[in-house]
């Protein structure tokens, strides 16, 4: 059990130990220690790598099957773990399971480097909502976080993957993710980091089959001190796959490359890339990478990009409604921030628009 | 007894930059009154109406603006708003991020009310879209008036509200004007006043506006009777108040001699 001070640090990432909302599985690492892996579907397995590596034996043929483990110094890392910890998840074949699964990554030890490989498997025609949380267990921890991820979206399967970050000042953290859209599967990313972070380099990639989507979401507001690498990348290979990247950056005393990249390589595929920035200061920095890469004649890629100030004019307006110039500014940043998510279940947009609620509470504009 | 104006504008003289925009304008609004200004294209008088809300680039060089009997020259503009100044815009700005629905909550104004005002002005389909995002002409200028009926402010400030409307949305905005201005209640108990800037005076009607003036570069030309300075602007164009006011100057100008 953890503490009823992590408690409240789990919630605020969606993670319930409570019960008070429906969850149909649970999953908890402390460090590299699962502390809960249950599952309340038949249809739905959730247990930690090292078990799965013994219930399903086939869950070796998968890991590294889509990460290279050459990839970077961080892959090597987890590849030369001899023991590293991590979740395995399991929907089988046509299994719809109705309330969202949850799963936690707490950095509880000081000066601790988690080290994790994590394996996600929809069989054909699956469906599943997913809220990770990834937190740190004092706003004074000094950690890395470390982790590969292999995600299997096999035919006609669809995974919501809901993500949120709050990590601690002096955190790194360094996932590495990969996805394979089988024909017909849909693959929806939300990202969501909106408290300060020492370092996150992320770059997730999708690489969608015939008739699949890939969608990545990706929220942050950066606040000062902190450092962030974030995007998604979707190869649209098979005919008629579709790829989208929106994300919405505020930033304030920080850095943020938001990176994307589509490529269009099959037969009638189609890309929308939005990347949106909201400088709130000097000190700030917004390098936004969007990029199209075409590799078939019938595709069709697009972006818009807008990075830049909040305009005066808009301010303006509002405060002839009578707010102040602080409360327009707050209002325009959390409406910016604030996405209405397609397909996501209300109980995870409600922690998505908490959370947003909570980081503008938190820290005077 | 004599009532405390609402508005009071001494002599103002307003720049953008080092460029003079409005000079020599004086103006009282009592409660109760409305006042309306007419003129050609870029004769000031969006500017004038930005200037008493405080909306920059306007810099006032000499003169004062007082509201209820207080200068509010230093006042921001957030500050003439909840002191009871509300403007609405010709051309509001869109801001894609914040919806309705969300500035009124963040004005703590009852969403019951929202939802009834919105649904009179045929507006609950925009509440939670970004405020003027996309907007039509009309859809705009609905969009500002239910701001201001949300916001009931005592001084109203109306910039074009009828361009860009049909002749069907004008009826209703005319009944919305009238209700902003409280033409439903007898003269002595309005506390309400304002000032409508218009090119058209289509909306005129049934207002029982105080008096109309004509801005021309920047300065009052002429004043007289609202609707008679509208007959006048229609018949002849704003030659004839152009034409008077050449002669006032020369009859001052040959006095001062």
């Amino acid at each position: 059990m953890t503490s009823s001070k992590n408690k409240l640090d789990l919630r605020k990432v969606g993670y319930d130990e409570s019960g008070e909302t429906p969850r149909s599985a649970s999953f908890l690492i402390e460090d590299d220690t699962a502390r809960v892996a249950s599952s309340s579907e038949r249809a739905l397995v959730m247990a930690s790598i090292r078990q799965a590596r013994v219930d399903y034996p086939w869950v070796r043929a998968l890991e590294w099957s889509l990460v290279d483990p050459e990839t970077d110094e961080f892959t090597r890392i987890v590849a030369q773990h001899p023991d590293p910890a991590g979740n395995f998840i399991h929907v089988k074949e046509g299994a719809k399971i109705r309330f969202p699964a949850q799963s936690c990554f707490l950095l509880k030890a000081d000066r601790n480097e988690q080290v994790l490989h994590n394996v996600i498997v929809l069989e054909p025609g699956a469906e599943l909502h997913l809220i990770t949380g990834c937190t740190a267990a004092s706003y004074s921890n000094v950690g890395k976080h470390i982790a590969v991820t292999e995600i299997f979206v096999r035919a006609g399967a669809t995974l919501t993957y809901t993500m949120v970050h709050d990590w601690a000042p002096e955190v790194e953290v360094r996932p590495r993710t990969e996805v394979i859209v089988e024909d017909g599967g849909t693959y929806l990313s939300n990202y969501i980091a909106l408290t300060r972070v020492k370092h996150i380099d992320t770059n997730p990639l999708a690489v969608v089959k015939a008739g699949g989507t890939a969608r990545f979401n990706s929220i942050i507001y950066a606040k000062a001190g902190s450092y962030f690498d974030v995007g998604g990348r979707v190869r649209l290979l098979g005919a008629g796959a579709r790829g989208e990247i929106v994300s919405r950056v505020v930033a304030t005393g920080s850095k943020v490359i938001s990176r994307g990249l589509i490529e269009g390589g099959n037969a009638d595929t189609k890309g929308h890339m939005e990347c949106n920035g909201i400088m709130l200061d000097r000190e700030a920095v917004i390098h936004a990478i969007p990029e199209l890469k075409a590799t078939y004649p019938d595709t069709e890629l697009s972006h818009e990009a807008a990075v830049g100030k909040i305009a005066g004019d808009q301010l303006n307006y509002l405060m002839a409604r009578g707010l102040s110039e602080e409360e327009a500014r707050a209002l325009i940043i959390r409406g910016f921030l604030n996405v209405k998510i397609d397909g996501l279940p209300a109980s995870l947009q409600q922690v998505i628009d908490t959370m947003i609620e909570q980081a503008m509470a938190k820290e005077a504009i | 007894m004599t009532e405390m104006p609402l508005l009071e504008i001494d002599d103002l003289a307003v720049n953008i930059g080092n460029e003079p925009l409005l000079s020599g304008i004086n103006l009282t609004v009592a409660p109760g009154e409305i006042h309306v200004v007419f003129g050609p294209n870029g004769s000031g008088k969006s500017s004038l109406i930005k200037t008493i809300m405080g909306i920059p680039p306007y810099r006032v060089t000499s003169g004062d603006i007082r509201f209820e009997g207080k200068s509010i020259l230093d006042f921001p503009i957030d500050a003439r708003a909840r002191l009871g100044i509300g403007l609405a815009f010709q051309q509001p700005p869109p801001v894609r991020d914040v919806s309705l629905s969300a500035l009124g909550k963040a004005l703590e104004i009852d969403t019951d009310r929202i939802a009834a005002e919105a649904a009179r002005l045929g507006m609950t389909g925009h509440l939670n879209r970004g405020l003027n995002d996309g907007f039509s002409g009309g859809e705009q200028k609905r969009s500002e008036l239910l701001q201001l009926l949300l916001q009931r402010p005592q001084l109203v400030l109306l910039d074009e509200p009828e361009s860009g409307v049909d002749v069907d949305s004008l009826k209703l905005l005319r009944s919305v004007i009238e209700q902003l201005f409280q033409r439903d209640r007898p003269i002595r108990e309005r506390t309400v006043g304002g000032i409508i800037v218009t090119h058209t005076g289509a909306i005129l009607e049934h207002l029982h506006a105080t008096r109309g003036y004509v801005l021309v570069n920047g300065k009052f030309m002429c004043s007289g009777a609202p609707l008679d300075i509208f007959d006048q602007i229609s018949a002849n164009g704003f030659g004839n108040c152009l034409a008077e006011a050449r002669i006032k100057e020369k009859i001052h100008d040959f006095l001062k001699e």
